[in-house]
């Protein structure tokens, strides 16, 4: 990510540095980093399922990792992101398709509704979830 | 090319603060980027108060009333003063803008912050280089272009098809849009932005031009057109109220339909 290729003798006028965000900024920024976010998610979910074909005591060790606080956070936050990559990504259909929701104030708008979607889905599908084991 | 942080001779430095002017009840503070080339050493932020009392509603005017008063060193572009010439984009409270149509008490904030438009190689204080951002309009040849010959008094358009064109003709080029995307920030070198692919559907939708074709040929590359990712800065700051990210989504779609 750093790579200084800047050989202008002039300065280069700030960008990040002033920037006041919008949403649909932080969402887009935020897709990507949830597409990472997802497959390392996978990653943990096939480990899961790989020490579970590996016998009880891998299961056992991968078990314990995943009901530790740490473990719960993580899953708790692969859900957030499933969830907010998942808003978002019917958003960017509407968007390539019908061509929907372009206009600044619809698109900031139903920015803040993914984030909203994404975390209070994800609290309402953990409780669900940790209520019923 | 993704860097997050300015280059080594790009940080800006705590410039000078100027005095009050006297006199004034009712002053606001001014935060202004300055460089010169004929000076030795990296940018810097100076301040400046302004008498409101004394000073005209747009933010063009505090420049103006600062360079009159206070420093006539202090360098920006500006011609018509009402929105029509593009020539005054800067960033203003950190988002991009004319500074001649932004009333100064649209600003939020105790001091206001006026940096060149982003991400560009500065020439001098507030003017910016757009060598770069030109010749990406040029590349996308923004005029009628026919084979059929020229009919004697005048390519004909209905009034639906010229309506097509609303939203589109009506880019000023003040750079505003292209400067504030983060994808023309890291690869503006080889996309285009959203300022010359709103340019260009404006050709490729409309009616009379006959190189529609030849026009998606030019767009059709990994960067020129398909590093939009709807972030959606451009329709956000520009200063008409035009979309370029509606526009290039119609591009995308023109691509998509002419192999489908």
């Amino acid at each position: 990510m750093a790579g200084s290729e800047w050989s202008d003798p002039r300065p280069m006028s700030p960008h990040l540095q002033i920037w006041k965000w919008h949403w649909t900024m932080a969402a887009s920024i935020f897709h990507r980093v949830t597409g990472v976010g997802n497959y390392l998610g996978a990653l943990l979910i096939s480990v899961w399922v790989v020490s579970l074909a590996a016998g009880p005591q891998a299961y056992g060790v991968v078990q314990t990792v995943m009901l530790s606080a740490v473990g719960q956070i993580l899953l708790f936050f692969w859900l957030t992101s499933l969830l907010f990559h998942f808003a978002n990504g019917i958003r960017h259909m509407l968007w390539d398709g019908p061509k929907a929701g372009f206009d600044p104030k619809v698109a900031s708008a139903w920015s803040i509704f993914n984030f909203a979607f994404a975390i209070v889905a994800a609290a309402t599908i953990w409780s669900l979830a940790t209520n019923l084991i | 090319m993704v860097q997050l942080t300015l280059p080594k001779n790009s940080k800006v430095g705590k410039g000078k603060e100027w005095p009050k002017p006297d006199g004034a009840t009712n002053t606001r503070a001014f935060r202004i980027y300055r460089y010169s080339p004929e000076e030795d050493g990296p940018p810097r932020w100076d301040t400046y108060h302004v008498d409101m009392d004394r000073c005209g509603p747009m933010v063009l005017d505090v420049l103006i009333w600062i360079k009159n008063n206070v420093d006539p060193t202090l360098a920006f572009r500006r011609s018509c003063r009402e929105g029509v010439c593009g020539s005054c984009a800067m960033t203003i409270g950190g988002r991009n803008t004319i500074a001649c149509t932004k009333g100064w008490d649209e600003v939020a904030g105790k001091t206001i912050t006026i940096a060149p438009l982003p991400h560009l190689p500065v020439v001098k204080d507030l003017i910016p280089d757009l060598t770069n951002f030109y010749a990406q309009h040029a590349y996308v040849q923004p005029y009628l272009k026919t084979d059929t010959p020229e009919p004697e008094k005048e390519w004909r358009q209905s009034e639906e098809q010229r309506n097509e064109l609303n939203g589109l003709y009506e880019c000023i080029l003040c750079a505003c849009c292209s400067t504030s995307c983060p994808s023309y920030w890291w690869n503006g070198d080889k996309y285009l932005g959203p300022a010359a692919l709103l340019q260009a559907y404006r050709w490729l939708i409309d009616s009379r031009d006959e190189a529609t074709g030849e026009r998606l040929d030019d767009l059709e590359d990994p960067f020129k057109l398909y590093r939009c990712h709807t972030i959606m800065n451009c329709a956000q700051v520009c200063p008409k109220g035009l979309n370029p990210a509606k526009a290039i989504a119609k591009v995308k779609h023109m691509m998509v339909e002419r192999v489908a």
